[in-house]
């Protein structure tokens, strides 16, 4: 559906090239949600522009349902990008119209029928749950709000795909749900692929299939979000799982507890989350097992659990255990102490 | 008293009359052509800038220019200094039609910078917004520059309105009248005070009222 290939984005400051985006490549299939996740200055933002070339790459294509967007003309793009809805974190929303306005006016301009225009708008307000809004203007909405038309604005052109500029950043935490949901019924009811870029990873966690990690303007690192919660390989994509989990162990607990065993973090997928796995471990080993700290949550399909579990017992006992859990369908990983958190 | 208000009315009622009209004359004419150049070309001034739709180098800085020079030249000066210009578009330098070409080209850069001014608050991403759900330029100009900004567009006509009813009292010297003409060649040069008092009171009335207009209209027009 999008296909990004070997995007590059250099700006020019002074003699300096600075390259905001890296040699990027991204395939989103059709119907999914897709989570770009980076901290701020990883060139998420960028990157997400570039998809509709609000941002022109330096180097590199775009291809939206096989057709190539660096290729077309002027007039063929802003047809193309009449498909193509997005979302800010600012919402952009004009000032001086109503809600029934803000999502009128483009559609007139983009030259849907004068009749069309009044159906669509009550049914996309509907949708969005602000039919008794119609009259307001934004300066009287609340920010969640705004972003609801924003939303109905969008999808009122009924786009294809939906891309999402850190849309729910500037939300608190309960209207960044009730967002989250109403992006999640979209995708489920009108199979519009979502491509949502984001720095916290509990917008991911919740509605993402597949995520892409940014760092310094390259993917370091992609997946399904299962996998890359249960096997994170990089440094970042292993401190924005931990920030979903407060499970640190307090720094001298366990310069005493490395002594006499290991300290190693668990995580179960779905079905291993059900097994007494820790039980099944003292039986047969010579092992004992006790839990330092420990979590569940759920991702978009499936139940995700981490433990932070302290093996007492022998080197090689231990390590015999490691592989029985391993087999079990358990990732197993060593414990890091969480180094010095990334501000952004 | 009454009798000296009527005894004054009398004298110079009609005078007075036909030099508020004149005045109302030569600022809606001027007013009205100055805003159809001054708005396209604040647009344009917006538009050329670096990174803007329209990004062009050479007519940002050219119209830039152009707009510095004539706003350098006082009105009094700028009304002599283009009388030939005058001469060969309105077809006379004198009377009420001769002093519309240099009050219009005295106002519309002045139009021109306050229009800009009054885009550039337009918040960048609301454009983006549009230029991502794939609207013309040309519509993007209207339905979100102009209209976003029309509070503080009708805020800036308002200032460029005052200031041309200042210009037109200049406008005496090429014999256009109206209420600054009076009060100089009847108040000063023939010493008739309670004429200058009048042209005065009635010019203060008269640019409170606008500003005051101006301030309501803007207000109203401004939803945030």
């Amino acid at each position: 559906m999008i296909r990004l290939e070997n995007i590059t984005k250099a700006f020019q400051t002074g003699t300096t090239v600075t390259k905001a985006l890296d040699g990027v490549d991204l395939n989103v299939e059709k119907g999914k949600i897709y989570g770009v996740i980076g901290y701020s200055g990883a060139g998420k933002s960028t990157l997400v522009r570039t998809v509709n070339l609000l941002e022109r790459p330096t180097e590199g294509k775009v291809y939206i349902n096989d057709v190539e967007l660096t290729g077309l003309s002027a007039g063929k793009l802003k047809k193309t990008r009449q498909r193509i809805g997005m979302i800010f974190q600012s919402f952009n929303l004009l000032k001086t119209g109503t809600v029934y306005q803000n999502i009128a006016v483009p559609l007139k301009l983009t030259g849907v029928p004068r009749k069309e225009i009044d159906s669509r708008v009550k049914k996309y307000l509907n949708i969005v749950g602000l039919e008794d809004k119609r009259d307001t203007y934004p300066g009287q909405l609340s920010g969640g709000q705004k972003q609801r038309v924003a939303i109905a604005r969008a999808l009122a052109h009924e786009p294809e795909v939906l891309l999402c500029d850190e849309a729910t950043s500037a939300l608190d935490p309960d209207t960044t749900e009730s967002i989250l949901s109403l992006l999640e019924q979209i995708n489920q009811e009108f199979g519009i692929t979502i491509l949502l870029i984001t720095h916290e990873m509990h917008v991911v966690q919740k509605i993402c299939h597949e995520v892409a990690v940014m760092e310094n303007g390259r993917v370091i690192e992609r997946g399904r979000v299962v996998d890359l919660f249960s096997k994170p390989k990089t440094p970042t994509t292993k401190r924005f799982v931990q920030s979903l989990f407060q499970d640190d162990v307090p720094e001298l607990l366990v310069k005493k507890l490395e002594s006499k065993g290991q300290i190693v973090t668990l995580s179960f997928v779905g079905e291993s989350s059900g097994k007494p796995a820790l039980a099944l471990l003292s039986k047969n080993f010579d092992i004992y097992p006790s839990i330092l700290a420990g979590n569940i949550t759920q991702l978009k399909d499936e139940p995700f659990g981490r433990l932070v579990v302290h093996l007492e017992g022998e080197e090689t006992e231990t390590r015999r255990a490691v592989m029985f859990l391993e087999e079990k369908g358990i990732g197993v990983e060593g414990y890091v102490q969480e180094v010095s958190t990334h501000v952004s | 008293m009454s009798a000296r208000v009527s005894e004054f009315i009398d004298l110079w009622g009609a005078d007075i009359w036909s030099a508020i009209i004149e005045t109302f004359q030569m600022v809606g004419i001027s007013l009205f052509i100055s805003v159809l150049i001054g708005l396209p070309l604040g647009v344009l001034l917006v538009l050329t800038r670096p990174g803007k739709a329209l990004d062009n180098k050479i007519s940002f800085r050219l119209l830039n220019a152009v707009i510095n020079v004539i706003r350098s030249i006082p009105f009094i000066i700028l009304l002599f200094f283009i009388l030939p210009f005058t001469k060969f578009i309105a077809g006379t330098t004198i009377g009420v039609k001769g002093v519309i070409v240099p009050l219009v080209v005295f106002t519309a850069p002045y139009i021109a910078r306050l229009m800009e001014s009054a885009l550039l608050e337009v918040d960048r991403g609301v454009v983006e917004a549009y230029e991502a759900m794939g609207i013309k330029t040309r519509h993007i100009i209207w339905h979100v520059l102009v209209r976003e900004s029309r509070s503080s567009i009708v805020l800036g006509l308002t200032i460029a309105t005052i200031g041309l009813i200042g210009a037109t009292a200049m406008a005496g010297l090429v014999g256009a009248g109206g209420l600054g003409d009076l009060a100089y060649r009847y108040g000063h040069l023939r010493y008739e005070v309670d004429v200058m008092y009048v042209t005065v009171f009635l010019l203060i009335v008269l640019v409170q009222g606008l500003q005051s207009f101006g301030n309501v209209m803007a207000a109203r027009l401004k939803k945030d």
